[in-house]
């Protein structure tokens, strides 16, 4: 098995300054790893850290300690000490973050924010905009929203508007934080074929999903991240 | 009352070596302005004191001395400069062209063909071709010296934009040979072609802007155009109505006071020489010396 | 509507399309400057690639201003000094060059977009002559072409071409901001310093000029330093950022990572002091 994620010994805590220093602990020696083809699920009660292993992988957060290894060959890259240039590539090319909630940058219309990364990553505005139509076809998001900002959408739209943009660049190794959270039934089990779909092309995934169903849907594997949770 | 007495043509003579010393300069780098200091006149600012101090600096005793105001001997200032050298000077003067051997001009060339034996001594308002556009010295030293001249077109440009062709009639810049540009006096577009290529040497002063430029003898006078508006000679479409030429720059002269004119060659002295040779309105075409 | 033809012509947004893209187009090394006795700015040293967008945040008096003119050679330096990848892929220090290549470079391979539109655009120009000015410069000579190209752009940065013969007098402040970086645009060059181009306008004008900067910015790959004291500017537009204080930078790196997880106590004060919308 090819691991594309090799997370080893990672710690994390934050320091609020403006809070005389204290000192937030997340988590403590994180080690785990994800392989091609293969989606493995993050559990654990909220707030234990598992959205920050996320964002530590993508490169959202810092981290104290440990390393994050991201192998797309021939390259391989630990993401705690790589260069902000370097990170900027490999999301243009290797990792792709499906956040809880759409983070849109406003007066866009749906269908560009879905092609945004391919169109980042040098595939011509129109050929980009197809692809994310038919995404966009795939999870039910009606034509007539196509052309419109985000911004008055449901929740459970702009969920699928940000799925879209997650899955339309063909990375690697895809991060996803609640992607059917917001989803009626019939959206969710778009979203569990579409995840399936991309794991036999070889994607790797990492997920974090409260949704039972769901998650025995598409679990390769279970990672328990309280086994992690730093002491206070 | 003892008569008052002048150095000759008025100037001191370290004066003069001064002002020759900028011509020098400006006889050896083209089209470039050379900053002198411009002496008290007895004759005010923006009535050619330039023109006369580079006269007065290269005049002999043996020269023959032209003046010309817009192209006639007889204007008040042509006059009254003509008279200030026949005084200071004791030069002989003339109004015939091929006889003079220094012209003072103020704002036109003349007609005929000068010859190497001829200096041509311009009278400049405003040396600065760019200074319509930019105001600062210091940056307009710079980019003469940088030759950045982008800006100079971007006038043109203005000008095919707003009134469908290059407007502008008089002082227009002109390159000399293919590095400085310069603003050639207020002299009509229909003369600039007269720059180029001169056989005499043609002296710019500039009195109250304290510069003197210079074309020397044979050199490339080039004006500013873009490949599709190309640099057009403008002249009324008429005859001299004195002396009959198709090719001289015409004066319009208002006859009375319901709108008749009449349209006469602004270089009195060639249309007195046609005349004189027989030429009339009704006489066939005339002779170009400018081809 | 930005196009295919456009992009061919300058490249695409993936900084991969620069042969050269592995290495930096600008190195600024330990960049000062002294007022005096007083720190302007301290040992700025960075790298931006070719495609990148680095915002230098701070509040007033933070040294950001100061720096901005130092890369643009605009303001003496005090010590440091600047590197820059010319078109020919030779790497030389600015301060070596001399003064008609660096005035060249900056109107062609450069581009400077001011805080206040009347200081970069020549007012009594037409909105044709300004966009056009440059070509001028670099030896364009036929005047048809060079008002298509005006046209083109100006229809680029969204302002009616059919307003070209008209003086930026007339102009709006959010359209004079666009007709500077049309100015600034039409010799393609491949990194501009921006100077706060969204300060003094309106919120909605801004919103606009972000949009179309964010368009330009991905659609032609430039590179582009963007000061500016608004954090929602840095993180629109940039991937990387520099947060200044006191003329040094306390803190850099990815703009999100920077903006999400700030390390430095002054980082966390200036995120935490902007008030969600």
């Amino acid at each position: 098995m090819t691991h594309v994620l090799e997370v080893t010994d990672v710690s994390k805590s934050f320091t609020m300054h403006l809070r005389g220093g204290v000192v937030l602990p997340v988590v403590r020696d994180v080690r785990f790893s994800v392989s091609a083809g293969e989606c493995v699920v993050l559990a654990g009660p909220s707030g234990i850290g598992k959205s920050s292993i996320l964002k530590m992988i993508f490169g959202s957060y810092r981290c104290d300690a440990g390393a994050i290894r991201i192998h797309h060959a021939p390259h391989a890259t630990d993401v705690t000490q790589a260069a902000p240039r370097e990170i900027i590539v490999l999301r243009k090319r290797v990792i792709a973050y499906v956040s809880q909630f759409l983070r849109a940058v406003p007066r866009v219309a749906a269908l560009d924010v879905a092609a945004e990364p391919l169109i980042a990553s040098g595939t011509a505005r129109d050929a980009a905009r197809d692809r994310a139509a038919n995404l966009l076809n795939y999870l039910n998001v009606p034509e007539r929203l196509r052309e419109l900002p985000p911004a008055t959408f449901s929740g459970g739209e702009q969920q699928r508007v940000n799925i879209a943009r997650g899955f339309v660049g063909e990375h690697p190794l895809l991060l996803l934080d609640e992607p059917t959270a917001s989803l009626d039934a019939e959206n969710r089990a778009a979203v569990v074929r579409l995840i399936n779909e991309r794991k036999r092309r070889g994607a790797a995934m990492l997920a974090i999903v409260h949704d039972l169903d769901v998650r025995d849907a598409i679990a390769d594997r279970l990672i328990d991240v309280s086994a992690f949770a730093a002491a206070a | 009352m003892s008569e008052r007495t002048y150095n000759f043509a008025y100037l001191d003579e370290q004066t003069k070596r001064m002002i020759r010393r900028a011509i020098l300069k400006a006889v050896a780098v083209p089209g470039y302005q050379v900053p002198f200091a411009s002496r008290e006149m007895p004759m005010p600012y923006g009535w050619g004191t330039g023109g006369v101090q580079v006269t007065a600096a290269v005049l002999g005793p043996n020269d023959v001395l032209k003046v010309i105001d817009q192209g006639s001997d007889d204007t008040t200032n042509a006059v009254s400069i003509r008279k200030f050298f026949a005084k200071t000077a004791g030069v002989r003067t003339t109004t015939r062209t091929e006889e003079a051997t220094v012209i003072q001009t103020r704002h036109r060339v003349p007609e005929q063909s000068l010859s190497e034996k001829q200096i041509l001594v311009f009278q400049v308002p405003i040396p600065e071709p760019l200074r319509f556009l930019e105001p600062r010295e210091t940056e307009t030293r710079r980019m003469h010296a940088l030759a950045e001249y982008g800006v100079m077109h971007v006038k043109l440009y203005e000008d095919i934009a707003h009134h469908g062709h290059i407007a502008t009639a008089y002082a227009y810049p002109a390159s000399v040979a293919g590095r400085y540009v310069m603003d050639p006096s207020p002299i009509p577009k229909f003369d600039n072609p007269k720059l180029d290529n001169c056989a005499a040497l043609q002296l710019f002063g500039a009195g109250r802007e304290k510069r003197i430029y210079a074309i020397p003898p044979h050199t490339k006078v080039v004006s500013l155009d873009f490949e599709d508006h190309p640099f057009e000679r403008y002249r009324h479409d008429a005859p001299c109505a004195l002396c009959g030429a198709t090719d001289s720059f015409l004066d319009e002269v208002i006859t009375d006071d319901r709108g008749s004119r009449m349209f006469v060659c602004s270089d009195s002295d060639y249309c007195e020489r046609r005349r004189e040779a027989g030429s009339t309105p009704q006489s066939a075409t005339a002779e170009a010396p400018h081809a | 509507m930005l196009d295919a033809h456009l992009i061919e012509r300058f490249g695409n947004a993936d900084g991969f399309a620069d042969p050269l893209s592995d290495q930096p187009l600008l190195i600024s090394e330990g960049l000062t400057k002294w007022y005096g006795r007083q720190l302007g700015c301290r040992e700025v040293s960075f790298e931006l690639y070719a495609g990148e967008v680095l915002a230098i945040v701070g509040e007033s008096g933070s040294g950001k201003s100061t720096l901005l003119q130092m890369l643009a050679g605009q303001m003496a330096m005090s010590a440091g000094r600047v590197l820059y990848r010319m078109r020919d892929g030779a790497t030389r220090d600015l301060s070596l060059l001399t003064e008609a290549e660096r005035r060249f470079l900056f109107r062609t391979d450069w581009g400077f977009v001011q805080q206040d539109a009347t200081l970069g655009l020549r007012m009594s120009v037409s909105a044709g002559g300004n966009v056009g000015e440059r070509l001028m410069a670099v030896g364009w000579r036929h005047y048809g072409k060079i008002r298509h190209e005006a046209e083109s752009w100006l229809d680029r940065v969204e302002i009616d071409p059919g307003r070209i013969d008209e003086s930026p007098r007339s102009f709006s402040g959010g359209m004079r901001q666009r007709l500077q970086i049309a100015r600034n645009l039409v010799t393609a060059p491949r990194l501009v310093l921006m100077d706060e181009p969204t300060g003094g306008l309106d919120v909605s004008v801004q919103a606009r000029l972000l949009d179309l900067l964010r368009r330009l910015v991905q659609d032609l790959g430039l590179a582009a330093i963007v000061v500016t004291h608004d954090l929602a500017v840095a993180r629109l537009l940039s991937q990387r950022i520099m947060v200044m204080k006191g003329g040094r930078v306390i803190e850099q790196g990815l703009t999100d990572q920077v903006l999400d997880d700030p390390q430095e106590p002054y980082t966390q004060l200036l995120v935490s002091s902007v008030v969600p919308v």
